[in-house]
């Protein structure tokens, strides 16, 4: 089975850890499959370290104008080496980027498109594959129709693998069709890492009492490299953006360790959270319902724990970094 | 300006969600349905284009005859026709594609879907519908204003949102920010009763175009017992993260 992977950069040029994360899955693909992964990347800067992730062949597209995600040029340079490779399957990350063009990369290349995948797919009478579904109360396999398969990997859901190979590096370049969509401008705090890119989220609910209390959740993401999140409640009372916002109606989360400050724990918020690995909840009330989804607990006030956990973390920190 | 919104119906987030006749199926005994919440978000800032620039809503969905209350409740909160395309569909692609078909013969200038349906997470029918009608998309769109053609939309991106400047025709995957939580509306009475006496067209099909089928379904093994650490003994927190948990 010929793969094709889509190996996404950031603003800078380096690949994310998502792109490592979809080599690894596609090469253990390859392994039980046969054929070559192929990975394609647009003004990468080190397109080369894909090889230690098993791809066989790198294709790196340099083009200033590409530099800025385009969901029409995109989805048009990824359709055509998919086809001129003569490729069955296309994998993914879930990256906003990646989902935004995933379903029209499914179009354009009459492929059977499955999003949230956390299995490997299986041979039987027809291939099969494991998504999470119903935010994540639910697994579905669901039965592929189509010769081509588009997959969206669940971050996180496989995880890193080295295999390093020898890889084939080449250049490509494609004709560019004016954007429709014109990029004005783009609202990004630097610096500040995101829900989505985080190992470590650290969230804060109600029971925080206002906004005025929030440094106890940003200095803990601080010491812990981690991103700031909130619940339902504090981004509809204005407490926090929007952007904030996770559960079922706002953002996924699949960090490696989530910690939840002052969170009840409503059935849509577990939802949201629930395919983090591991989880803390740090709450005054033990009959929270968030404690029984969580891995570890203290029962206690927020505004005596936290800072106690923050220095602690910071000795930790200093002896262990 | 004439504008469709795609609604799902889908079953409340409070709801448990169990499955039937051998795991197969979703269980829908003693469920809620209500519009899928990216949709409603979607719809309600349709009903404001409607208030402030005389646009025309319809709504659709694909789906059987139990879906029409919740087209009933789009009519009521304020969309002025519902489409339901009789149809029970296998996955995204199908809603897509049946979604697309209606569009091609009904022409709209904004097309609203939200951007993922509660239920199954597909995240796939507005870049679909947009592939297969060519007509230009943003996804997770967190801000609209139309003025005449031009549009000014944001879209939210990893850390932050990108504003953009495009024309209509558009298609939108729709969530929170479109409008706020505090924006949506509650069916009063007055639009109940109109509501009933809004068209809605059912629409046949006979095809089945899906590209993916739902075979089974499993839930998550129940969670072991919290580990509690006392608020005096935070070093062990973090020990047991270290050690045990591997996640510091």
């Amino acid at each position: 089975m010929e793969i094709l992977i889509f190996a996404e950069t950031d603003g800078e040029g380096n690949l994310k850890k998502d792109a490592y994360e979809i080599a690894s899955y596609a090469s253990e693909i390859s392994l039980e499959n046969g054929g070559s992964v192929n990975a394609l990347c647009f003004n990468a800067t080190n397109a080369e370290s894909l090889s230690d992730y098993g791809v066989n062949k790198i294709i790196n597209c340099k083009n200033e104008e590409l530099k800025n995600f385009d969901p029409s040029n995109y989805s048009k340079c990824i359709s055509e080496v998919f086809n001129n490779k003569e490729c069955n399957l296309l994998v993914l990350s879930s990256s906003s980027n990646s989902k935004y063009i995933g379903g029209i990369l499914s179009v354009l290349t009459d492929a059977s498109y499955v999003t949230n995948v956390i299995s490997k797919l299986t041979n039987g009478e027809k291939m099969t594959v494991v998504r999470n579904t119903f935010t994540n109360k639910a697994f579905e396999t669901v039965e592929i129709i189509k010769n081509k398969i588009i997959l969206a990997i669940s971050k996180n859901s496989y995880g890193l693998k080295e295999k390093p190979v020898k890889s084939e590096i080449s250049e490509i370049n494609f004709n560019i069709s004016e954007s429709k969509n014109k990029v004005k401008s783009i609202d990004r705090a630097t610096n500040k890492v995101t829900i989505a890119d985080a190992d470590i989220v650290v969230s804060g609910g109600r029971g925080l009492k206002g906004p005025e209390n929030w440094h106890l959740v940003e200095n803990l993401a601080e010491v812990l490299g981690g991103a700031t999140a909130c619940s339902k409640p504090v981004s509809d009372l204005g407490w926090r953006p929007h952007s904030e916002h996770v559960g079922q109606t706002g953002k996924p989360v699949s960090s490696n360790l989530y910690i939840a400050i002052g969170i009840s724990g409503a059935i849509q918020h577990l939802a949201g959270v629930n395919s983090s690995k591991v989880k803390v909840v740090i709450n005054t009330d033990p009959e929270a319902p968030f404690f029984k989804a969580a891995d570890y607990g203290i029962v206690g006030d927020a505004f005596e724990v936290v800072p106690k956990l923050i220095d602690k973390l910071k000795e930790f920190k200093a002896v262990n970094d | 300006m004439k504008i469709l919104v795609c609604i799902s119906h889908v079953p409340d987030t409070t709801s448990k969600i169990n499955f039937c006749e051998n795991n197969s199926k979703f269980d829908k005994s003693g469920v809620q349905f209500v519009i899928n919440p990216n949709d409603e978000f979607g719809l309600t800032r349709a009903i404001w284009f409607k208030e402030k620039n005389n646009a025309t809503i319809d709504v659709i969905n694909v789906g059987l005859q139990d879906t029409e209350s919740t087209l009933r409740k789009a009519l009521a909160i304020g969309a002025d026709k519902a489409v339901r395309i009789n149809h029970e569909p296998k996955d995204g692609f199908s809603v897509a594609k049946f979604i697309s078909d209606y569009i091609s013969e009904n022409n709209y200038d904004l097309i609203i879907a939200g951007r993922e349906s509660i239920d199954y997470n597909g995240g796939m029918v507005p870049g679909m519908i947009s592939a297969l009608t060519k007509i230009n998309f943003i996804d997770k769109c967190i801000a609209l204003n139309i003025s005449g053609n031009s549009v000014e939309a944001a879209r939210e991106i990893e850390g932050g949102k990108e504003n953009i400047s495009t024309q209509l025709p558009l298609i939108i995957g729709g969530q929170k920010g479109l409008v706020e939580e505090s924006d949506l509306r509650i069916p009063n009475m007055r639009g109940i009763m109109m509501a009933r006496k809004k068209e809605l067209v059912v629409v046949e099909t006979s095809d089945d175009p899906s590209a993916t089928h739902s075979k089974s379904f499993e839930k998550p093994q129940p969670k072991g017992e919290v580990t509690l650490v006392s608020s005096n003994d935070i070093e062990k927190l973090i020990d047991l993260l270290h050690n045990e948990a591997k996640a510091l």
